[in-house]
This record gives structure tokens, C-alpha cells and sequence, in this order.
């Protein structure tokens, strides 16, 4: 079945990858170093054919990886002296979103992340990184101080969503992502999107306007789940790598629609394969447009954040 | 300029797949107590129903005509259509999908444009279609509501929208998400420039509209007894695995949880509104009298 290939992409560079193990755990006979580096140089061309042609559902997976980076490694590998802040001063703390201030290089800032949490103690208590109205007014609060002390901003995405249950309803979750939209694109500090895995409509979006929009080149972007447009839409859920395709969740597609302004490369085989790279690009990246950003006279930064979302949609006049 | 009379009689009633617009007949059935009432009885009472109070659906242009001095209305931004842009097919191409919801509605999208006068004082007026797919915000839905309310900026006159949507529109993906975003930063403008905003909220509302400009409002207004919501309640009960509690996501549950101002009943909403607008902003001094009729 296609469908079943199409999932179990990632099986021979498991295969491959094992084969090179199992080699290397013998001791050091004659001419075994010579195979395994053949069998690493052809693990690293696997690598970069498969993830170089991933399909839209593929894409979603790797999103969702277990092993991808999540915005907390990405704070604690890439800032110092991270210090996290608690709660929303209305009704609780969501650790769903993590939020604080670090030093980026010589720079304080703000750092807001979603965060899904690695081990099934961790989700639950993480709410599997769907946040609740009182994540998203937490994040809020922490982006007005940065406002406050002229602090930018730099959040990290990667959320299935926003939580839908009855306490967040009755706390109004949709006003809490609506408030975060209206005054993400007015606050008055540099702003740098990062969407580093999976960007699950509002809730993402709620974390998501700002002067620079960015995205992993192999993380997703979308205004419903494929799984979800696929129950609605098909009225099936077998239906979910058609809807991934016909959602243009990707990375390459996203920056065609106008949605991202940069996509920045992962190494071969995905963020996951090559933890310690990734970090040292997205920090370059960072890097460069903190530092374009920062240049910016503020007036102008704002009318160009206002601009560039006011310019998204496709419609024709008649 | 198209200009526009309160119609004498309704347009006649959307049917198909949205069961709780009025459906011809002499008769109807009340979607919410049951009880067969007179159809005429229930149109007397703009559209609600005489034993139970419940809110039928109405069209965008039913509102419009509702709320403005003697139902004329400027509409505006016509001609504006959806592109396509992913060329996205599910069980039906959406081109097709348009084509039908142009055809059964005689609009162009979901929302419907207009300025006219509330009291004698101008406002500019958006009103949601919630028969045409859903009410589900696109592209098009995006940009006439972002017309909108740089009109009422440029102009300094209060903006009105009126919500009635299942949320975003899927098939325009992402973009969908994105023109959240993009009404959320023009409110944002408006709010500085002390301009009011009021925000209908009728049955529905739910999804990326709920969870943007739908919840913006200086003051959120719903109708009695719509669903309001950011997630859907079948999506909310699949997760928690448990029945909903009795009148969840209804207004009178939002005004209770602090996310409504008010709710007001069909037939009071426009005297209300203009009180309301009356308190916020003075009135505009009184320019020409607008021409009578089309
Ligand atoms: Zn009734």
C-alpha cells in the first residue's frame, strides 16, 4: 500500500543505520573501517535523497518527530542565563508555553515557545504543548514587559493547537488568541517568528505575528491538522496524506503563499538526525535578523509588520 | 452605487444542508422547542420563534436591512472573488464548491459590505453569510472585512461586524489562518485611532473567526442562545470524552464566563446598538440626506 510506504519513510535510514552499529560494536578488524565508512557516506546520501523529496505527509511526521528539537532545546542550547517566568496573574501557569528572558550572544530578550514535553510524564504535564487561555495571556504578559524594557522578541512554534475543553472555552480561549493577534502586531520591539516543528493553526498563529516569519525547512504550517481537514472534508481519516497534500503545509510552500519569509535549512535526514547542526544554523539565522531587525527605526518596523500580513490572501477584483 | 430597500418581503429562505433557517411552508417547525408554529408568525417576529424565543437563521442581508435607518445600505467592495490560490480539491474541487455557493446564495463569499446610516449617525456595516459554505472565513472574507475597517478609520466611522461562521475556510489553507491575523492588526489601528468597534455575535460563531476580530469588540454583543465558541463541540467532546454540559458555548454561557458584554434579543438590536454607539462617539454632523431608494 502507497500509504504505508509513504509512513514508513525514515525505514532504511533506520536499516542502514543499524547495519553501522552492529558493525562498529566488533572490535576493530581489518578493513572494517573501511566498510563503515562506506556504509556512513551512503547513510548520508540515504539522508539527503529521502528528506529531499519528502512528501507533504512525510513532512508532517518529521514535524512531529519524537526525537525533533523542541523550542526548550533550542532555549537552553542557543541562549544563557534563560530564566523562566510563571503565570498569567489571572488564573494559572500553563506550562504548555515556556516563557522567560535569556541572553541571546550580548542581547536580553524575550524567548516564548510552545513546548509538547519528551517524556509521557512531561506531555501530560505539558498538555502535549496545546495550550490554554492562560498560556497564551502568559506569553502575553512576557511580551508586554519586552515592550516595556525594549526587549525583543523571539517565540518558537510548535503546538498541535490550541487545547479544545471546557475549562479553556469557559476561560475564552478564543479571545485569548484574538488579544495576542491584535497586540502581537502593534507591540513596539523587534519580533522574530521561529515555527521549529509543527504550526497548528490559531493556537501557533497565536504565538505567530511578528516582523520575521520563519520556518524550519522541514516543520509544517496549517489552518487544521491534516487528520482533522481529512475527518472534515473526507469524512474519513485515511484520507490524511491526500489532505496534507491539498493543505500546503510545507515549508516550500508556505514561503510561495507569502505566509514565511525564510526557510532555514535542517541537515540532511532532518533536525533530529543532527541535533548540534541545527542549532548552530538557526543560530546564525537568528543572529543576522535580530541584528537587521535591532537597525530598524521602530515606526518603520511596525508598518512593515502591519504590511506584511495586510498583504496576505489571494483574491481577484472583476 | 448600489443602493438598497429593506426588502418588503424576506428573500426567500436558504434550504439544503443548514436545517435551522426558516424552510418554506405554511408551517414550521421549531428547530429548538419542536412545536409547529405559523410561518407567518415566526417572520412577523424577525424571524424568532413565538413560543420559545429561539433565533432562527437569517440572511446577511436580512440583518443589514434590519439594522440600518429604513434598511437602505451602501454595499460595498463588490466584485471581490476567491482565486483558488492552492487549487485545492477534496471530494469536489473547490472552484466547483464556489461556483455552487454562488449559485444557491447570489453572493460572491461570505460577507457582505456595506455603509448607511444607524440613527442618523454613519456606520459601516460587515455582515457574515453563514449559508454561503459555513460562513467560513477565505481570503475574500479576509480582505472585505480589512476594507472594512479601514474604511471606518479613514472615514472615523464606527465599524459593526456581524459574525456568523463555522471559522476558517480549509481550502484556502494557511491563507485562511493568516487573514486572523490581518483583520486582528487593522482592529488594532482602529482601537488606537478610539474609533468603536462592535461585535455581533450570532449563531454560529465559532473557530479563527471567534478567535479573532469576533472577540476584538470595545463591545462583544451575541444573540440569544447562538453558539460561540473557539473549538466545536463535537471536537471538544471527542477530546475530553464526556457529554457537554447543558447550554456550553450558548451566549448566555459567555456572558456568565465574562467573554460577552451583552445579549440582545433580534427585534431590540438595532435601537440598542445605536444607544450603544450613542455612548461610545459623538454623533457626525449631519451631512446631506442620503437619496431615497434605488
Ligand atoms: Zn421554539
Amino acid at each position: 500500500m502507497a500509504s504505508m510506504e509513504e509512513q514508513d519513510f525514515e525505514k532504511p535510514i533506520e536499516d542502514l543505520t543499524r547495519r553501522i552499529e552492529e558493525l562498529s560494536g566488533f572490535g576493530a578488524q581489518q578493513g572494517r573501517e573501511r566498510e563503515i565508512k562506506k556504509l556512513q557516506d551512503r547513510l548520508q546520501r540515504l539522508r539527503e535523497e529521502i528528506y529531499a523529496k519528502l512528501t507533504p505527509w512525510q513532512a508532517t511526521l518529521v514535524a512531529r518527530h519524537p526525537q525533533r528539537p523542541y523550542p526548550a532545546d533550542y532555549i537552553e542550547t542557543l541562549f544563557t542565563d534563560f530564566i523562566e517566568f510563571h503565570g498569567d496573574r489571572k488564573f494559572a501557569d500553563d506550562p504548555a508555553i515556556l516563557a522567560g528572558f535569556a541572553m541571546f550572544h550580548e542581547t536580553p530578550v524575550a524567548v516564548i515557545g510552545h513546548q509538547k514535553g519528551r517524556d509521557t510524564k512531561e506531555k501530560i504535564r505539558r498538555n502535549f504543548g496545546m495550550p490554554r487561555p492562560e498560556g497564551y495571556r502568559k506569553a502575553l504578559r512576557i511580551m508586554k514587559m519586552a515592550e516595556k524594557f525594549g526587549r525583543p522578541v523571539l517565540t518558537f512554534i510548535d503546538t498541535p493547537g490550541a487545547y479544545p475543553g471546557i475549562g479553556a472555552e469557559e476561560r475564552g480561549q478564543a479571545e485569548a488568541i484574538a488579544v495576542n493577534l491584535r497586540e502581537m502586531s502593534r507591540l513596539k520591539v523587534p519580533i522574530i517568528v521561529t515555527i521549529t516543528g509543527e504550526g497548528g493553526s490559531g493556537g501557533a498563529l497565536a504565538l505567530g505575528v511578528g516582523d520575521h516569519i520563519q520556518i524550519l525547512a522541514h516543520s509544517i504550517y496549517a489552518v487544521i491538522s491534516p487528520e482533522g481537514c481529512a475527518a472534515i472534508l473526507w469524512k474519513s481519516n485515511e484520507k490524511k496524506q491526500e489532505a496534507a497534500r491539498a493543505l500546503k503545509l510545507t515549508a516550500p510552500d508556505l514561503k510561495k503563499l507569502g505566509i514565511v519569509d525564510e526557510i532555514v535549512p535542517e541537515p540532511p535526514g532532518g533536525a533530529h538526525a543532527h541535533r548540534e547542526r541545527m542549532f548552530e544554523i538557526l543560530e546564525r539565522v537568528l543572529q543576522r535578523n535580530l541584528e537587521s531587525l535591532r537597525s530598524r527605526d521602530m515606526a518603520d518596523l511596525l508598518a512593515g509588520r502591519h504590511a506584511k500580513f495586510r498583504a496576505m490572501g489571494s483574491v481577484k477584483i472583476l | 452605487m448600489a443602493w438598497f430597500k429593506k426588502n418588503k418581503q424576506p428573500k426567500a429562505p436558504i434550504t439544503g444542508e443548514d436545517r435551522t433557517v426558516i424552510p418554506e411552508g405554511l408551517w414550521v417547525k421549531c428547530d429548538s422547542c419542536k412545536e409547529i408554529i405559523y410561518r407567518k408568525e415566526v417572520l412577523a417576529r424577525a424571524n424568532v420563534c413565538p413560543k420559545c424565543n429561539y433565533h432562527f437563521r437569517i440572511s446577511a442581508r436580512e440583518r443589514l436591512a434590519a439594522l440600518f435607518d429604513n434598511g437602505i445600505y451602501e454595499e460595498l467592495d463588490l466584485g471581490i472573488v476567491a482565486t483558488d490560490p492552492l487549487r485545492f480539491t477534496d471530494t469536489k474541487p473547490y472552484k466547483d464548491r464556489l461556483k455552487q455557493y454562488r449559485e444557491k446564495t447570489g453572493m460572491e463569499d461570505a460577507v457582505i459590505n456595506a455603509a448607511g446610516r444607524m440613527g442618523g449617525s454613519p456606520v459601516v456595516i460587515s455582515a457574515m453569510e453563514y449559508a454561503f459554505m459555513g460562513g467560513s472565513m477565505g481570503s475574500v472574507v479576509g480582505e472585505k472585512i480589512a476594507l472594512n475597517v479601514e474604511r471606518a478609520l479613514e472615514r472615523r466611522h464606527p465599524l459593526i461586524v456581524i459574525s456568523a461562521s463555522g471559522g476558517a475556510r480549509m481550502q484556502e489553507g494557511v491563507l485562511s489562518l493568516m487573514q486572523m491575523a490581518k483583520i486582528s492588526s487593522l482592529l488594532g489601528k482602529l482601537d488606537d485611532a478610539s474609533i468603536p468597534y462592535l461585535s455581533i455575535l450570532t449563531d454560529p460563531t465559532t473557530g479563527g473567526v471567534t478567535a479573532s476580530f469576533a472577540m476584538l469588540g470595545d463591545l462583544n454583543i451575541a444573540e440569544p442562545r447562538a453558539l460561540i465558541g473557539f473549538a466545536g463541540p463535537r471536537v471538544i467532546e471527542q477530546t475530553i470524552r464526556q457529554k457537554l454540559p447543558e447550554g456550553f458555548q450558548r451566549s448566555e454561557f459567555l456572558l456568565e464566563h465574562g467573554m460577552v458584554d451583552l445579549i440582545f434579543e433580534r427585534k431590540e438590536m438595532r435601537e440598542k446598538l445605536i444607544t450603544c454607539l450613542r455612548l461610545l462617539m459623538d454623533p457626525v454632523p449631519a451631512e446631506p440626506a442620503l437619496p431615497a431608494g434605488s
